[in-house]
């Protein structure tokens, strides 16, 4: 299913991170995966939270730059191979994924897997005629 | 609806008769400062120039130029033309490129300063009915002072704000229903960001009008303000050295600003040779007062760079229009020999979308110039990969490169960033240490 990431741009500059993670915990945003894309000048915040809106609102009321960027998540079993098969399953109808990262369920049988392909919705629809559950429940927004 | 003027005979006077008026004047104006100013009488017989050669406004170019150095060096009272106890007031420039100037006005001369203001308010649509938010600073600055006494003049309902504040700067605006806002074009760029901020649109305001000047800046921008604030923003011009703002003003037309002729002679020059050149050419500014007593300025040399019209305009003012400056040429830059002007890389921001929050460094690393633009990023303009930012800043570089003939190394920053001005905006930082 179709996601919100909260991303986040970052001046590579002591105390911005902080900044950042702070002003999440003081609007009682719980951060449940996050990824960092970075620059030697700045970084790309990509996290995954109870409440994208919320967060982005305080953001920008802060003066800090964030949006939201729309991205599958999926689960799949904690297995050797199970993330491989997801994406061969892509690779094979030739969808190209731009990145993605995992985090765990709370449940030591599964994973879940947070990916931007270049056709979100075509990724989707293959990786639900492959078998693999959405996520879902963890965003009240 | 009939046109509006403050003084409607003196400002749309047949241009002859504008031109005998200014002989006149000029004529008396020489010959008081001959008598009164002795560092100005030396430049005069330096020349072999006398009063008497001085005949009208045709024997002008027979007089000696004086400059910001002038002044600097006659420090504080040389140029004082009154005795001291005629003045009642001193205005001082910012001081943006150094050592400050100070200027002293009689009672007369400070009437026909707020006569200039009023005429630029009542031409940007000010009438009694208006509430006038003077937002340029207050004190030293002639901003803060010329704009009150015009508004004073025009017997609008003055808001005495000074600059900064901008919460209490919005509070008044939207409590007190401010029709006419005055102040520097980069803070009234962020009284229109921190509106947006607060979630009002731009028609949530009563503003119609604003009054902009005391820096250099773009078409582009004019058309963010507008667009930011609701209203129509109207140029104004001037120097402390020749009063304050109202040396010039912007009339509905927007094309240009009436200069006013019955106080102000002005020439554009060859800034080389000091040569007079023709209608339309571009060239420096150089301003003859003939109105002021205390601090009459004959041939002052500005820094700004333009070009005058006399075309007619349907405003109905027949004073010659002067283009906005290029900017004045100690904002110039050059950077590995190629003249830069800050304007031109603010055109590029606004035509690509970008906010006008930028700042330029200039430094020389290995002997070769570098030239670093800091600009805000806007929420829209983000993207999730760095890739994206990336791209977005070689894009900015080669629109730049375009513009100027060099390449700039472009960093996207996050907004807020850059310091807010709210006086006269500092947007270029220049490291090279060439003379010590």
């Amino acid at each position: 299913m179709i996601i919100k990431q909260l991303t986040v741009f970052a001046e590579n500059k002591v105390g911005y991170l902080s900044e950042i993670t702070e002003l999440l915990a003081e609007n009682h945003v719980d951060m449940k995966a996050l990824s960092i894309a970075d620059t030697k000048d700045f970084g790309i915040l990509r996290l995954i939270v109870d409440k994208p809106e919320t967060a982005l609102a305080a953001l920008h009321k802060q003066g800090l730059l964030g949006t939201i960027t729309e991205v599958i998540g999926t689960e799949i079993s904690n297995k050797t191979g199970a993330l491989s098969k997801a994406l061969t399953v892509l690779a094979k109808k030739g969808v190209n994924v731009e990145y993605l990262y995992a985090f765990l369920s709370g449940s030591e049988d599964s994973a879940y897997v947070v990916i931007k392909a270049t056709d979100n919705l075509a990724a989707e629809k293959i990786l639900k005629d492959a078998g693999f559950k959405e996520i879902s429940g963890f965003s009240a927004e | 609806m009939e046109k509006q003027y403050y003084q409607k005979e003196i400002e749309t006077m047949p241009v002859e008769k504008i031109k005998a008026l200014q002989s006149e004047k000029l004529c008396k104006q020489v010959k008081h400062v001959y008598e009164n100013v002795p560092y100005y009488r030396d430049l005069m017989d330096k020349k072999g120039v006398r009063p008497e050669d001085i005949r009208g406004i045709e024997d002008l170019h027979k007089l000696p130029f004086i400059s910001k150095s002038d002044l600097r060096e006659t420090y504080p009272y040389g140029m004082l033309a009154v005795p001291l106890s005629d003045c009642v007031r001193i205005q001082s420039t910012s001081g943006t490129t150094g050592k400050r100037v100070i200027a002293y006005y009689t009672k007369h001369d400070i009437d026909l300063w707020e006569d200039c203001c009023a005429r630029a308010i009542v031409a940007a649509g000010g009438t009694k009915e208006d509430v006038v938010q003077v937002a340029y600073g207050y004190g030293l600055f002639t901003g803060g002072a010329g704009l009150h006494g015009g508004s004073h003049k025009v017997g609008s309902l003055t808001l005495p704000m000074s600059s900064g504040n901008t919460e209490r700067q919005i509070q008044f605006m939207l409590d007190l229903k401010s029709t006419i806002i005055c102040c520097t074009p980069s803070y009234a760029a962020y009284i229109g960001e921190t509106l947006k901020e607060q979630g009002y649109k731009p028609e949530d305001n009563f503003l119609k009008a604003g009054i902009f000047g005391a820096e250099p800046w773009t078409e582009e921008m004019r058309r963010d303000i507008e667009k930011s604030l609701g209203i129509k923003a109207y140029d104004i011009y001037g120097l402390t050295e020749t009063s304050g703002p109202g040396v010039a003003f912007e009339c509905e037309e927007q094309n240009g600003m009436h200069i006013n002729e019955d106080h102000f002679i002005a020439e554009i020059i060859d800034p080389d040779t000091g040569e007079v050149l023709p209608e339309g050419s571009k060239g420096k500014l150089v301003f003859t007062s003939l109105d002021k007593e205390a601090f009459p300025l004959l041939r002052y040399r500005t820094r700004d760079i333009c070009v005058l019209s006399r075309e007619k305009c349907s405003c109905g003012r027949t004073f010659i229009r002067m283009a906005k400056p290029m900017g004045r040429s100690d904002d110039m830059l050059i950077i590995r020999g190629v003249n830069v002007f800050p304007s031109q890389i603010e055109t590029v921001l606004l035509n690509e979308g970008y906010a006008p929050n930028y700042r330029i460094e200039v430094d020389r690393v290995n002997n070769s110039d570098t030239l670093d633009v800091y600009v805000e990023l806007l929420p829209e303009q983000l993207s999730d990969t760095p890739d994206g930012v990336i791209k977005r800043e070689k894009d900015l570089s080669s629109a730049i490169t375009t513009m100027l003939g060099i390449r700039p190394t472009v960093h996207l920053v996050p907004p807020k960033t850059i310091t807010r001005s709210e006086g006269k905006a500092v947007r270029v930082v220049d490291k090279r240490k060439l003379h010590d």
